[in-house]
């Protein structure tokens, strides 16, 4: 259905693909996997016309030779795209979202709204998202507008469904259903490429793999009988030996966590998102936030941050009372929040990695108002070393990293800041299998030494593995708390499913 | 669907593009200066040379504050209006003695910046609209103080308007030195950084604790305090205080220097070198045309051109 040839992309400063080759057959769920920048988003937007691949490459589409000028050609001929960064305008509705381009008509060409809503919103409904579609889109959570995303992209008429990463901020439920839509297409006879850097969905889902390393294809095969420790080895390019089990979160368990709360929150109310949320998180454990999408863990994260402001409540660090809803206040009280949204509001694109990672301590990085370069570059050389960030420079823009390192950038510029809270909302969202390990080895770690973390993962067996204590949200409320051999997967889905108020002791 | 044509002649268009992008502009100024050498009688004399120097200087202070101003993705358009604020405090503050006077002048630029920067930070109005409403309540207030012409009859504003150090006139010094300063600080601060990337993702700025709102007020502070100086020597070299025309039309010429030099509306990147360069190029353009000769209105349409092929440059940025 459409394959490519000796495809290589040469950006200014690094050479994303040398030399590919690549065949997605009609009714094949084809997974294309591969470390943190090994190439694959570049691969999905070469064959989706965002990006001109180098001269001397040949793309191969329903048996013609193409080449796609822009997106809306590609899509036009039939080539459908869920990328890895949620790619729709935020200020229209959900609505106008979905139908984008291509709006319903009425008589003299006006978009006719009525029809456009009642199909927009059964077509969500077919995938189990119950929204109004005439609000806009921005005030829907990452997931839901992923939802959006799917829905827009199997609606028109396409032949060739590219999905990069649309897993990475679904529920377990939203999951299922994207898989049955999967299904639903590949028994229509169309070619779905598949990025994640999940194990588990790709081996439930796909049927033949390639592995990208460095740019170049390693690997490519039916899926069912590749063994995953093969599978991992050979994205990373080390032997079967050196790699562990990596299905396995690389978490040690238990801390040992002080006695008195190194955070504590009272009865946060912010209307119609929270309502007297109360938390303590210890110096040295990890306090996992469990519940479902929408349920007011990314928003509890960003009211103890002070970046959203509540109406009645307070939080305290060290006994000292923090001012609400100011994030410098509540950084200099010691409070750091990795922002579920990395890209409308983590990542400042246009600036280098070196200026990213330095932003928020940049005040104790410079004396009178001056920058200190010589203490920036040490800094930012011991996080880019430790947390194996890729790329070419530091001076590179960070806009220009693949999704998994601009992850990576971000956890660093907090890292910088010597917190004593780390609020992560999904730490590990969009991470290579070797780098997740590794950042949940220094969520670890960062416990181990007295930080106290409080963590939120759409992942169960992270939340799980990772956390020493589980708070359970549902509409904006705390209705259990999970400790210690409580916490299983079992306790947590028996809570996350229950009605509100009821478990509650 | 086309078929795969793809030469060397993209990629190599690419890169000349962005070439351009960097060094346009002091292309365009040695152009210009290699024609006007070529055709334009007497433009290689030191005389011109410094004509020329001292008209560009006022527009290149207001610029400078411009630079800031667009770099947080943001505009003033207030800047016309307070080189007329600043031209009457002049006048009426001079009789208590220049310093008194030039104190007063740049005050005002402060204050209007304070209103521009709040408007812009704690209201959340747009930039644009905020700074329209101090555009034009600023020249209102300028003529009320100071209704009609008046000469400035100060030896010492005298000096500052047409004196020089070793032949270069201090004008041009001031100028020079103020646009390495604000180079300075956009490069080497914690202000300078925090307010590009506050101009690049304002809510990304915002949530790693950036003092967003400090910082805008102080670049709308800086911008008007520049303003008002601008008019301060705009007032000295034209020994006359005019607040009905001085610094109309001021805020299209700074915007035009600044994007011409490469700084994009979009934020997030303040290209102090380009901006001189914009201002130079501007002045050279105007000049070559009223040397030979043209009417105003080719003035304003070659300018039209340079800023469209500027804007037609950037847009290329970050394509592929
Ligand atoms: N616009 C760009 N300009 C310069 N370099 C780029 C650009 N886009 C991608 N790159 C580089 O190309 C390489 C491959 O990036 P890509 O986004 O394809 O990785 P990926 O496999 O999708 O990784 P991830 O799993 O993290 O999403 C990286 O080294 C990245 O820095
Ligand atoms: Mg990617």
């Amino acid at each position: 259905m459409l394959s490519v040839s000796g495809l290589s992309k040469t950006f200014p400063s690094v050479r994303a693909l040398d030399g590919v080759e690549f065949t997605a057959r009609a009714g094949e769920v084809h997974a294309l996997v591969g470390e943190n920048g090994a190439g694959k988003s570049t691969l999905i937007k070469l064959l989706t016309g965002v990006h001109r691949p180098d001269p001397g490459g040949t793309l191969t589409y329903d048996g013609r030779e193409v080449s796609f000028a822009t997106p809306l050609d590609a899509q036009q001929a039939g080539i459908s795209t869920i990328y890895q960064e949620v790619n729709l305008v935020p200020l229209m509705s959900v609505a106008r979202n979905l139908f984008l381009g291509r709006e319903p008509r009425g008589r003299l060409g006006l978009i006719d709204f009525r029809r456009m809503h009642r199909e927009a919103e059964r077509a969500l409904a077919e995938l189990g998202v119950r929204v109004d579609v005439r609000r806009p889109l921005r005030e829907l959570g990452v997931g839901a507008q992923q939802m959006v995303a799917l829905a827009r992209a199997v609606a028109v008429d396409a032949r060739v469904v590219l999905m990069d990463e649309p897993t990475s901020s679904l529920e377990p439920r939203e999951v299922a259903t994207l898989f049955g839509v999967i299904r639903m297409l590949r028994e229509r006879g169309i070619a779905v490429i598949y990025v994640s850097h999940r194990m588990d969905e790709l081996y439930a889902i796909c049927d033949t793999v390639t592995v990208l390393r460095d740019g170049k294809v390693v690997h490519t095969g039916p899926l069912a009988g590749l063994d995953r420790l093969r599978l991992v080895s050979l994205m990373l390019g080390r032997d079967m030996d050196t790699v562990q089990d990596e299905g396995l979160t690389k978490f040690t368990g238990e801390h040992d966590a002080g006695r008195e709360p190194v955070l504590r929150a009272e009865e946060l109310t912010a209307r119609h998102r929270l309502s007297e949320v109360s938390l303590d998180i210890r110096p040295g454990e990890v306090l996992g936030l469990g519940g479902l999408l929408g349920s007011g863990r990314s928003e509890t994260a960003k009211a103890l941050a002070g970046a959203l402001p509540v109406d009645s409540g307070r939080v305290t660090v060290a006994g000292t009372r923090v001012r609400g809803g100011s994030t410098p206040a509540a950084i200099r009280a010691g409070i750091s929040l990795l922002p579920e949204d990395r890209k409308a509001e983590g990542i400042v694109p246009g600036l280098s990695v070196r200026e990213n990672i330095a932003l928020a301590a940049l005040p104790g990085l410079s004396r009178f108002g001056l920058v200190d370069e010589a203490r920036i570059d040490r800094i930012v050389d011991t996080f880019v070393k430790r947390l194996r960030i890729k790329a070419s420079s530091a001076h590179q823009k960070v806009g220009e990293l693949s999704g998994g390192n601009q992850q990576k950038v971000l956890l660093a510029r907090w890292l910088a800041m010597n917190p004593k809270v780390l609020l992560l909302d999904e730490p590990t969202r969009g991470i290579d299998v070797g780098a997740k390990a590794e950042v949940q080895k220094l969520i670890d770690e960062l416990a181990a030494d007295g930080l106290g973390v409080l963590l939120i993962s759409s992942d169960m067996e992270e939340l799980i593995e990772g956390s020493d204590r589980v708070v359970v949200l549902k509409d904006g409320a705390v209705v259990e708390e999970l400790t210690g051999d409580q916490v299983t997967e079992d306790r947590l889905m028996r809570a996350i499913a229950a009605p509100a108020g009821e478990s509650r002791d | 669907m086309t078929e795969l044509t793809l030469g060397r002649v993209s990629a190599d268009r690419a890169r000349l593009l962005r070439l351009l992008q960097e060094y346009g502009v002091y292309l365009g100024v040695l152009v210009l200066l290699l024609v006007n050498i070529a055709f334009t009688p007497h433009f290689l004399s030191g005389e011109n040379f410094r004509t020329q120097a001292v008209q560009v200087a006022p527009v290149l202070v207001v610029a400078l504050g411009m630079a800031l101003a667009i770099g947080t993705e943001g505009v003033d358009l207030s800047v016309g209006s307070v080189m007329a604020l600043s031209t009457s405090l002049i006048s009426l503050y001079l009789g208590y003695g220049v310093w008194i006077a030039l104190l007063a002048a740049l005050l005002g630029g402060i204050v209007v910046g304070l209103a521009n920067g709040s408007l812009v930070a704690f209201v959340g109005v747009q930039p644009i609209v905020a700074t329209l409403a101090l555009m034009v309540a600023g020249r209102g207030l300028a003529l009320v103080m100071l209704p009609q012409l008046k000469q400035v009859n100060d030896p010492d504003m005298a000096a500052l308007g047409s004196g020089d150090l070793l032949g270069v006139p201090y004008l041009v010094l001031i100028a020079a030195g103020l646009a390495l300063l604000v180079a300075f600080v956009v490069r080497r601060t914690t202000f300078g950084r925090q307010l590009l990337a506050i101009g690049d993702s304002r809510p990304a700025a915002q949530l790693a604790g950036l003092p967003v709102r400090r910082v805008l007020i102080l670049v709308y502070v800086l911008c008007g305090a520049l303003a008002a100086f601008a008019g301060v020597l705009a007032t000295a070299r034209l020994t006359a205080s005019d607040p009905t025309s001085l610094g109309t039309l001021m805020e299209l010429s700074a915007i035009t220097a600044v994007v011409v030099g490469g700084t994009p509306l979009s934020g997030g990147r303040v290209r102090i070198g380009g901006t001189v360069a914009g201002a130079v190029l501007i002045q050279l353009l105007t000049a070559t045309l009223i040397k030979h000769d043209l009417p105003p209105s080719w003035t304003q349409i070659a300018q039209a051109v340079v800023i469209v092929l500027a804007v037609y440059a950037a847009r290329e940025r970050g394509k592929r």
